[in-house]
């Protein structure tokens, strides 16, 4: 496979449980691939090391899915807050099956808003590589 | 300034053309908005047109010569993509450029075949408009993108499945006049609750279906309109676009469209025309929620206070403020790249009193338009007045 500079490396440290978030003087945090800040522009940007877990912020099970992902569906696509950045995985260990067909959509739900998760990188059948979520047993 | 008059608009019906190419398409748009102009082809001076994927879904790349021959048109042509937005930002430069000065006939559209690619394949082509590396790769779709957005507002803001249900089905109510709309038939909350997930909390009713067709609009100055008696009783008095970044997880907030909020400001301020002001909406419905979303950021209603708009009848045809007479993206049929110029042809025709959909809005004098790309990170918005 070719490597995406910078993002690859970048999936190698989350895969290591060192994921980091590329932050500028002024704060403003963001992820690589990254020349400037997308905020302010500076060039100067360092890694800072994310949590070891997020916590989610808003998942979709997902039905429908493209050919890369046709033969896993239904599965959950979440957004999970790292504090300084978001991340979007796919949440592994949960039951997609499991959400409700109640008009508001309540529980059980495979995962709520708010669930702490930890980041970690899958190897597709297609080569790409992904980024999933654990829960975290509280 | 100068002021970008409307003389003449043409679309495809909508639907499902797998037979039809997509130079097909456009050459029957591009007729019928230049024949209900009036104007001379040899007199337009260029040809800006809106196409997402046609590099994929009919290998074709370098569109625009090809559009402009199979229209009868030789001037410069050039293709905008910003996904769902193509349409949207080729309407806004056509706006600005007749504005400026620098022409006085300018066709603007765009066009979309889909229907002929399985599923799957349309699915991942319109994922191509999110961020290939941070979400595509993690499972994102378009319908996955909303869902991710939809789950966010209910949590912010509250909602339910119902909500957005009643938009579904006020979106299929009004595209039953409409023959230009793929579905013109009625939809019950009920089926609409009833229907297979997609990515939740949305299901089948919640999204567009898949669509072929395309649109056009012929703009014109108004020293042409006078010099040439051209009858363009609708101008374009506002022009806003917004750009967010690409990723849904990189923006401030999950449960708004700021780039909308920011067109909308901009186009609201040119025109000098207040939310309280305008009469009737097309707004991007590409699914459910992004209807209750674009309606806060054009500030038609408070943020957080959209959702319920449609069950409580405030943008039905007969509400204070009807949003989608044509049915929306979600009922008349989203052929991507088609559909900001579409949306410009709907909003003209229900101004100039020539919509099935009229006589709901007899009085209307202003209108907007919001076309938006992608989860958002295009917006375009437009006002339409009636100014003779
Ligand atoms: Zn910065």
């Amino acid at each position: 496979m070719v490597r995406n500079t910078g993002y690859d490396e970048w999936l190698d440290a989350v895969a290591d449980g060192e994921g980091y978030a590329l932050t500028c003087p002024n704060g403003h945090a963001s992820l690589p691939p990254r020349h400037v800040c997308p905020d302010c522009g500076v060039t100067d940007l360092s890694e800072t090391a994310l949590p070891s877990a997020g916590t989610v912020e808003t998942f979709t099970v997902v039905h429908v899915g493209t050919p890369a992902f046709a033969d896993e569906t239904p599965y959950v696509t979440a957004i999970a807050d790292f504090g300084s950045v978001r991340l979007t995985g796919v949440v592994r260990g949960v039951d997609p099956e499991t959400e409700a067909d109640d008009e508001q959509q309540t529980n059980p739900e495979p995962i709520a808003i708010g669930d702490p998760v930890e980041a970690g990188v899958e190897r597709r059948s297609n080569g790409d590589r992904t980024l999933v979520f654990d829960p975290v047993e509280e | 300034m100068g002021t970008a008059r409307i003389a003449g608009v043409g679309l495809t019906p909508f639907g499902s053309h797998p037979d039809r190419t997509g130079r097909d398409l456009f050459a029957e748009a591009a007729a019928a908005a230049i024949a209900d102009a009036g104007v001379p082809r040899a007199n337009v001076d260029a040809l800006n047109y809106g196409n997402f994927m046609g590099s994929l879904a009919e290998r074709q790349g370098h569109q625009a010569p090809l559009m402009a021959e199979a229209a009868g048109l030789s001037c410069p042509a050039t293709r905008y993509e910003e996904a769902c937005a193509s349409a949207g930002v080729a309407v806004r430069e056509a706006v600005r450029t007749v504005r400026s000065g620098e022409a006085d006939v300018v066709v603007a559209g765009g066009m979309e075949r889909m229907s002929h690619l399985e599923t799957a394949d349309v699915t991942a082509g319109l994922a191509t408009a999110a961020d290939d590396l941070l979400e595509v790769r993690s499972g994102m779709t378009f319908p996955g993108a909303y869902g991710l957005m939809a789950r966010a507002y209910f949590d912010r803001f509250g909602g339910t499945r119902t909500d957005l249900a009643h938009v579904a089905s006020k979106n299929h109510d009004h595209a039953i006049p409409n023959e230009y709309a793929q579905f013109r038939r009625a939809v019950s909350v009920e089926e609409a609750l009833s229907a297979p997930p997609v990515a939740t909390p949305l299901h089948l009713f919640d999204a567009c279906p898949i669509t072929d067709g395309a649109s056009a609009v012929v703009f014109v100055s108004d020293s042409y309109a006078a010099a040439h008696d051209v009858e363009a009783p609708v101008a374009v008095s506002g022009s806003g676009q917004g750009t967010d970044r690409l990723a849904l997880g990189d923006r401030d907030r999950l449960a708004e469209t700021p780039a909308a909020t920011r067109a909308a400001e901009t186009a609201y301020g040119e025109a000098s025309v207040e939310p309280e002001d305008v009469d009737v909406a097309e707004v991007h419905d590409c699914f459910t929620i992004a209807e209750v979303m674009a309606t806060e950021s054009l500030g038609l209603f408070p943020v957080g206070e959209g959702i319920t708009a449609a069950r409580e009848g405030a943008t039905a045809a007969d509400g204070a403020i009807p949003v989608n007479l044509s049915g929306g993206l979600k009922a008349k049929g989203h052929p991507v790249g088609a559909t900001g110029g579409s949306q410009i042809v709907e909003l003209t025709r229900l101004l100039r009193g020539d919509h099935p959909n009229s006589d709901h809005v007899p009085d209307a004098s202003i209108g907007v338009a919001h076309n938006a790309g992608g989860s958002v990170a295009t917006a375009v918005v437009h006002v339409l007045e009636v100014v003779a």
